[in-house]
């Protein structure tokens, strides 16, 4: 009996292994398919900018290869000093961030004092309204302390960051309470263990904040859009913006080239560095 | 002296944070809600109390309505949207397949560029009969579409291009949840024999439900909080079919610069994300957040 039911239970196997290779075959392709899908558009964004205007919807493999593009939209538009600019705005914006958040973390994770819970949710308000949905508002406090398109406008609002207050937070809590004491037995003071024992042992922290940091100022045009007015200030995100609107009527390609041009440095920094960043930003969604 | 310091200490580390979030989130976000209430200052006309006057006259504004309709359409669209392909790019990307690093490069690309520069590359994309899209539908005999020109597809164009930006940040998420579960569940699965969908109903799923939540909260503040897209490629036309919401604020504060009318309409922004505000801290496992 075993022997009768043993050939049949094989071919019934047989049939299902068949049946989930076929399903597996889709999956991989599919799989695949939605990866090249995903990075097409960047793709044709680097054809059209490294090609010359007559192919930009032709696709020849040797079409010949030029820098053109890149060379008219910086003689076309000062991208230089916006490139200056974001640097600018990203460190001011980077430091005060690490300075501020470092204080308001450590205060929340290791002191207790009255109001502390409210304190905290108020801090939390800020992670659902992010500074450029009172645009109204902050835009008339910058005119009132008479700061108008300058970096300090564009840069203000997103230093006290809530997101960055949080992270921290969450990481200086998990610092042993025993180093924290050790170091107060040696007689160091609150600032002293911060600097000495919390700030080193957060370091990931620090490089994964400062990456999310990074991208989405580097990224951010409604603000400063809104803030900034001349090209002394204006970061690249703004440039791009004025380069490209339709009425300046320019080549696509040259818009494309620009477009990379302005996303370079992050792009660059990317591939070199992808499993840092992809590990960066997971870190920092988990907390 | 100890005790004293120890009261003190904190709110001395806290000051600098308080100073600028009270300056640019909490006090804006009140004066919103007056200067809504009071007519917009014109040279050296002082501002005048007029009640409730915006909010009513907000009632008859079809531009308002459209603003509002659009974005709920945005939202509804673009956020279950992302959310279930995030979940798919992590399955993929978590799986044992080959190339797994390249497929997330390709996924998490978007997500870093700004989206003043894909928005636009991708206005070419929709550039009618010249454009990538309709290239690419041509080849299957349909013909050119004005894809930003018109009214019917404006919205959806834009959605598409949220959705290729912001999925592969999200993916992010669901990625570090998915290495964070426990292998023992799958092979315990395996032992009972249950089946991949099964189990990815009945386990993964619910198990990353913290996750889906928080991102679906990202998601849904994104919908409200930017509009770069609008901006650069449609400014909110034609006739209105794809102003958003904060748009509607920009054009109204900026272009128009009635910016009592600006804070009403902020207003309502204010609201819709205080009550997403509520449903996360109602609803929402706490742990996500919090603690």
């Amino acid at each position: 009996m075993t022997a009768s039911a043993l050939p049949l239970a094989s071919t019934e196997m047989q049939r299902a292994a068949d049946r989930s290779s076929f399903w597996r075959v889709l999956e991989i392709s599919g799989s695949y398919l939605l990866g090249i899908l995903w990075v097409l558009p960047l793709f044709y964004a680097v054809w059209m900018a490294i090609h010359p205007t007559a192919y930009e919807v032709r696709f020849e493999l040797f079409a010949p290869l030029t820098l053109q593009n890149f060379k008219d939209a910086l003689n076309a538009a000062p991208f230089a000093r916006y490139f200056f600019n974001t640097f600018l705005l990203i460190s001011v914006i980077l430091a005060s961030q690490f300075f501020i958040c470092t204080l308001a973390g450590y205060a929340f994770a290791r002191f207790d004092f009255r109001g502390k819970t409210i304190m905290f949710m108020l801090v939390l308000v800020q992670l659902m309204i992010m500074p450029e949905v009172l645009l109204v508002e902050n835009y008339r406090t910058i005119v009132r302390l008479g700061l108008l398109d300058t970096v300090w406008a564009m840069g203000l609002p997103y230093m006290a960051s809530a997101f960055g207050i949080f992270l921290l937070r969450q990481v200086f809590m998990t610092v042993p309470k025993e180093l924290d004491d050790a170091a107060r037995i040696e007689g160091a003071g609150p600032i002293t263990t911060l600097l000495k024992v919390y700030v080193p042992l957060a370091r990931p922290i620090y490089v994964a904040y400062g990456l999310v940091s990074v991208s989405y100022h580097w990224n951010n045009l409604l603000w400063p859009l809104v803030i900034t007015n001349s090209v002394s200030t204006r970061p690249l995100t703004v440039g791009l913006q004025i380069f490209s609107s339709p009425d300046q009527g320019v080549q696509w390609s040259i818009i494309s080239a620009a477009a990379l041009m302005t996303s370079a440095p992050l792009l660059i920094g990317f591939l070199l560095f992808q499993r840092q960043f992809v590990q960066s930003f997971m870190r920092a969604g988990i907390k | 002296m100890t005790r004293m310091q120890n009261s003190v200490t904190p709110w001395l580390l806290l000051l600098p944070a308080i100073v600028l979030l009270a300056t640019f989130t909490h006090i804006p976000a009140v004066m919103t809600l007056i200067d809504s209430l009071f007519t917009t200052p014109r040279g050296a006309r002082p501002p005048r109390f007029i009640g409730a006057e915006n909010y009513v006259s907000m009632l008859s504004d079809p531009v308002f309505f459209a603003a509002l309709k659009n974005n709920a359409i945005y939202a509804l669209g673009t956020v279950p949207l992302s959310i279930a392909l995030s979940l798919l790019m992590a399955i993929i990307v978590n799986s044992s397949l080959r190339g797994t690093t390249l497929l997330r490069m390709s996924f998490f690309l978007p997500t870093i560029l700004p989206m003043i520069a894909v928005a636009n590359i991708w206005l070419f994309f929709y550039t009618p009969g010249y454009g990538l899209f309709d290239q690419v539908l041509g080849l299957f005999g349909i013909p050119a579409h004005n894809w930003l020109g018109n009214q019917d597809t404006v919205l959806g164009s834009l959605m598409a291009l949220a959705v290729w930006k912001e999925a592969g940040f999200f993916m992010i998420f669901y990625l570090a949840a998915l290495q964070q579960l426990s292998p023992t569940l799958r092979e315990a699965a395996d032992l009972e024999g249950a089946g991949r969908w099964y189990f990815f109903r009945r386990v993964t799923f619910p198990l990353l439900m913290p996750t889906t939540l928080f991102v679906m909260i990202n998601a849904v503040i994104n919908s409200f909080r930017l509009i770069d897209h609008v901006i650069v490629m449609t400014r909110g036309g034609p006739d209105n079919a794809s102003t958003l919401l904060l748009y509607y604020v920009y054009n109204t504060a900026f272009r128009f610069w009635n910016t009592s009318y600006a804070s009403a309409l902020t207003m309502v922004v204010l609201f819709i994300l205080a009550s997403i505000a509520f449903l996360q801290f109602g609803i929402l496992d706490r742990k996500v957040h919090y603690k």
